[in-house]
């Protein structure tokens, strides 16, 4: 009984090997985040600025920004209760430490979802990855914020943040 | 005889009426009535008012957007972009055809960005111009 263990440890691990393969291409080499998949998020999130991915905020973050939609950062960003709620539903499902856990939880390190943090741009491991990036290029004006990721991520509507 | 055929022509024009009147028709409908209760003198829609709403600086909202013009461009039916460089399709009806046909998204953006440059919601006056004007290009 002792022989056939040996071809399953094998074959387990060719198993775990290729699920980690898998998953490594499917997150892009860690700058895949899935862009919003829901055509209503992506209506009423998605008109201002990119419809910013759910994996790169934690739950908290997301329930307290949808909680406060009408002082968005300046603006007015509200929309009625019931699409609230559906938008909601669909971020917090979504999250750096829910479901997509997968592709955001390294932008996540060094930040507490306790603390709710509102803006991407702020978390560590953003400005970590953005150090270099020159004064001038920031104040271009075809950048001006930095939550303009497009300008510099082309592919960012696909969910890529590679160059 | 005389009366159905008269009753016929009728369901005819009221049917054309039906066809023509979209959403947009309606709501523009509903900001006449209300712009005709603030003033009896209002007599009609201009785009030539709609276009001088536009194109004003006003500087009365949020500093980055004195006008509409800010986000929407000199030219209705170029393109705009906001201040996040989203692209903005086209405002002219003529470019941009699916435009105006969600009551509710129209006044939601109405409030948004006319508070943004005017700093207060915009009266059924202006907003029945800027449709005007939006219409016509
Ligand atoms: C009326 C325009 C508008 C709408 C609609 C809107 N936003 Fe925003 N959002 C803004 C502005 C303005 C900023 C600040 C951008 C800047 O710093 O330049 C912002 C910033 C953000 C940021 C932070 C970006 C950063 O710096 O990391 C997030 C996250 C965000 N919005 C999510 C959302 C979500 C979710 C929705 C849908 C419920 C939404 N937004 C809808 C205007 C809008
Ligand atoms: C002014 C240009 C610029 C803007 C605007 C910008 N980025 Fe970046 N970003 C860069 C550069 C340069 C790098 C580092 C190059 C690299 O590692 O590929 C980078 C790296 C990244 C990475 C790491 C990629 C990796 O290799 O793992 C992520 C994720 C990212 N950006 C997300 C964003 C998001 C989200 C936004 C908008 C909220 C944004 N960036 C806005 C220039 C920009
Ligand atoms: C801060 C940027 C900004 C400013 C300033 C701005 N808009 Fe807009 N506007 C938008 C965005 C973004 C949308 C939604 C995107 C879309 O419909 O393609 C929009 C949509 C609209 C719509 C709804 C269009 C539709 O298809 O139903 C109307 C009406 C409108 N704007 C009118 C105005 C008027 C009038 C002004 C000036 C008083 C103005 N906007 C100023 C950004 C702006």
């Amino acid at each position: 009984m002792k022989f056939p263990t040996r071809p399953l440890a094998l074959g387990l691990l060719a198993l775990g090997f290729s699920a980690l393969i898998f998953s490594r291409a499917q997150a892009g080499g860690g700058h895949y985040y899935p862009p919003v998949a829901d055509p209503v998020v992506k209506e009423e999130c998605g008109s201002c600025h990119l419809a910013f991915p759910a994996s790169m905020l934690p739950a908290s973050s997301w329930k307290r920004m949808m909680g406060e939609l009408d002082n968005h950062f300046g603006d007015n960003a509200s929309v009625d209760p019931e699409v609230a709620r559906k938008i909601t539903a669909y971020l917090v499902a979504n999250a750096a430490d829910t479901g997509g856990q997968r592709y955001g939880a390294k932008l996540q390190r060094g930040v507490d979802p306790a603390s709710a943090p509102q803006r991407i741009t702020a978390l560590p491991k953003w400005v970590r990855e953005h150090r270099e990036v020159p004064d001038w290029e920031w104040r271009h004006k075809d950048v001006r914020s930095k939550a303009n990721c497009t300008a510099c991520h082309a592919d960012a509507e696909l969910g890529y943040y590679e160059d | 005889m005389k009366f159905r055929l008269a009753l016929s022509c009728f369901a005819l024009s009221f049917h054309s009426l039906l066809a023509s009147a979209g959403p947009l028709e309606a709501q523009l409908a509903t900001y006449a009535t209300a712009a005709k209760a603030a003033n009896p003198a209002f007599a009609g829609f201009s785009a030539a008012r709609g276009e001088k709403l536009h194109v004003t600086n006003f500087a009365l909202g949020k500093p980055d957007t004195p006008a509409c013009t800010s986000c929407h461009g000199n030219d209705p039916r170029a393109a705009g972009k906001t201040l996040t460089g989203k692209l903005i399709e086209p405002m002219a009806l003529s470019v941009s055809p699916g435009r105006y046909a969600d009551p509710a998204k129209v006044e939601k953006w109405f409030k948004r960005n006319c508070n943004e440059v005017l700093g207060r919601e915009c009266t059924p006056l202006e907003k029945g111009d800027w449709l005007a004007f939006v219409s016509s290009r």
